[in-house]
């Protein structure tokens, strides 16, 4: 399954027609402690580059991108109880949310693995 | 994922403090804050908050700004600008102040310590300047004021604080709550006092720049003390009730809106002779129009610094510091509302993203101070 990432600190993992996306482990050490995360609603309309979903740290809300266009297809609801969770498994357990591809194309945009971590090394 | 942390303003270059390559070497991560890279966490907030709570944290405050006043009829000379009893002011005693407009509005919240040598001032870094191009525009030329920029300034705040203390200045111990003194550190001099900005008993601890590095090491290198950044000093301030200037008081604000009446000295009162006392005395005697109060926040979504405050469906107030309180496993936040609506138990609502969050006046500190007033008490 093809891993994609954005220079907001995304991660969008692909199968098939839905995309699973959270935020990297680079982007929840910048954070640190999360105290509370707000998912998009099932059926959510998501636009490339859009505000889809806001993360609180103990210190400051931050804004999650959409990284692609799509519909929210489910959001993590298991963050509600347990926001820690993405400080401890940011890129598995901690997902943010599901959304479907209207553009598939537009994952050609992102970066891979590799891309990433050379992008991060330079920030 | 982009961050809305304020970042302040950055039309000066950033000036660096004397521990900056001592926080980089602990793993700190710096940000911009008043003018200066500052640590704004090591480890971690939260683990850096409970640490405190429980243990002793060290704190770099070297970015506030150190003045001694001086010269004859100084405490007079500064009571014409702030409204407490400053010439009752013994050698060794402390004072929370605040540096007042003329039409009352507070500029600055300020510790005065009285010396032989003159009052010592710690006042806010983001403001320093304007304070002290205020204090000398309004002081008569023949006080003196050095601005001790060669001095750091660090705070040792906890439970295990004079424990740690007093291992390595024998006789800190003795100082109560709001107490200074001078003590020697392997030949270096110490300006130490018993205060702080966290709720916790602690000191402060000012030193010549060039000896913080070698006395922050022999204060870390005790296992209960750890290097704590900023980030953790907003959250255990604002667990202990204390207001951060530029966010909850500011130049419209008096100290009776700011519930800060308490730094107005009797005598003060009864004279009526500090800037804005009509204002002011009108205020303390009919009630303030707005208060500063604590909220505790229902749920775990966090209500930050500019949520507006509602009635029902009136806007009545505004939010001016808020965020997840580690000591008590949820939110909390601090902000004005109608001196009406301000008895603890009023329910009230904060807008967050559009949404209204359940909040309840609280009594504020948030967690209880736990200051040493007394020796042996």
């Amino acid at each position: 399954m093809p891993r994609y990432y954005t220079e907001e600190h995304e991660w969008v993992d692909v199968d098939g027609e839905v995309a699973t996306v959270g935020i990297t482990d680079f982007a929840q050490g910048q954070l640190g402690d999360i105290v509370f995360v707000e998912v998009p609603d099932t059926g959510t309309e998501l636009s490339a580059g859009g505000d889809a979903a806001v993360v609180e740290s103990v210190k400051a809300a931050s804004d999650v991108y959409a990284p692609v266009d799509g519909v929210v297809t489910e959001g993590n609801s298991q963050l509600e109880e347990d926001p820690a969770l993405v400080n401890s498994d940011p890129e598995g357990e901690g997902w943010f949310f599901r959304m479907t591809l209207s553009d598939k194309s537009q994952l050609n945009g992102l970066m891979n693995a590799a891309a990433y971590k050379e992008f991060c090394d330079s920030l | 994922m982009t961050t809305s942390e304020q970042t302040g303003e950055e039309t000066a270059p950033i000036g660096t403090l004397p521990l900056d390559a001592w926080h980089r070497a602990k793993g700190a991560r710096m940000v911009e804050f008043a003018g200066y890279w500052m640590p704004i966490q090591y480890e971690g907030i939260m683990a850096e908050h409970l640490w405190t709570r429980t243990n002793a944290g060290l704190f770099d405050v070297s970015h506030m700004g150190q003045l001694l006043l001086s010269g004859e009829g100084a405490a007079e000379a500064l009571e014409a600008l702030v409204p407490g009893d400053i010439s009752a002011l013994k050698p060794g005693r402390m004072r929370y102040s605040l540096l007042l407009a003329d039409d009352g509005g507070i500029l600055d919240d300020l510790m005065i310590t009285g010396g032989e040598q003159g009052l010592y001032m710690v006042v806010n870094g983001a403001v320093k300047w304007d304070d002290i191009a205020h204090l000398r525009e309004h002081l008569p030329d023949e006080i003196g004021l050095n601005h001790m920029d060669e001095q750091a300034l660090l705070a040792l705040q906890g439970p295990e604080a004079a424990a740690a203390l007093e291992r390595l200045v024998p006789g800190v111990g003795a100082l109560v709550f709001m107490q200074a003194d001078a003590f020697d550190w392997n030949g270096v001099p110490l300006g130490i006092s018993r205060s702080g900005y966290t709720g916790e008993d602690g000191f402060e601890i000012s030193v010549p720049a060039a000896h913080a590095g070698v006395l922050a090491d022999a204060l870390c290198a005790m296992d209960e003390v750890k290097p704590i950044g900023l980030g953790a000093r907003d959250s255990l301030r604002l667990e202990a009730g204390l207001p951060l200037y530029g966010h909850d008081l500011d130049p419209a604000t008096d100290p009776v809106e700011g519930d800060l009446a308490f730094a107005i000295s009797k005598r003060r009162r009864e004279e009526g002779s500090f800037p804005g006392a009509a204002r002011i005395l009108g205020h303390l005697a009919d009630g303030a129009p707005r208060k500063r109060v604590g909220l505790l926040v229902d749920g775990k979504l966090p209500v930050r610094e500019g949520s507006k405050l509602f009635d029902g469906n009136s806007e009545v107030g505004v939010v001016t510091s808020g965020g997840f309180a580690p000591s008590l496993g949820a939110p909390i936040a601090m902000g004005y509302v109608p001196t009406g609506l301000s008895a603890t138990g009023t329910a009230l609502a904060a807008e967050v993203r559009g949404k209204r969050v359940p909040v309840t006046v609280a009594a504020m500190p948030f967690v209880p101070h736990k200051y040493v007033r007394k020796q042996g008490g």
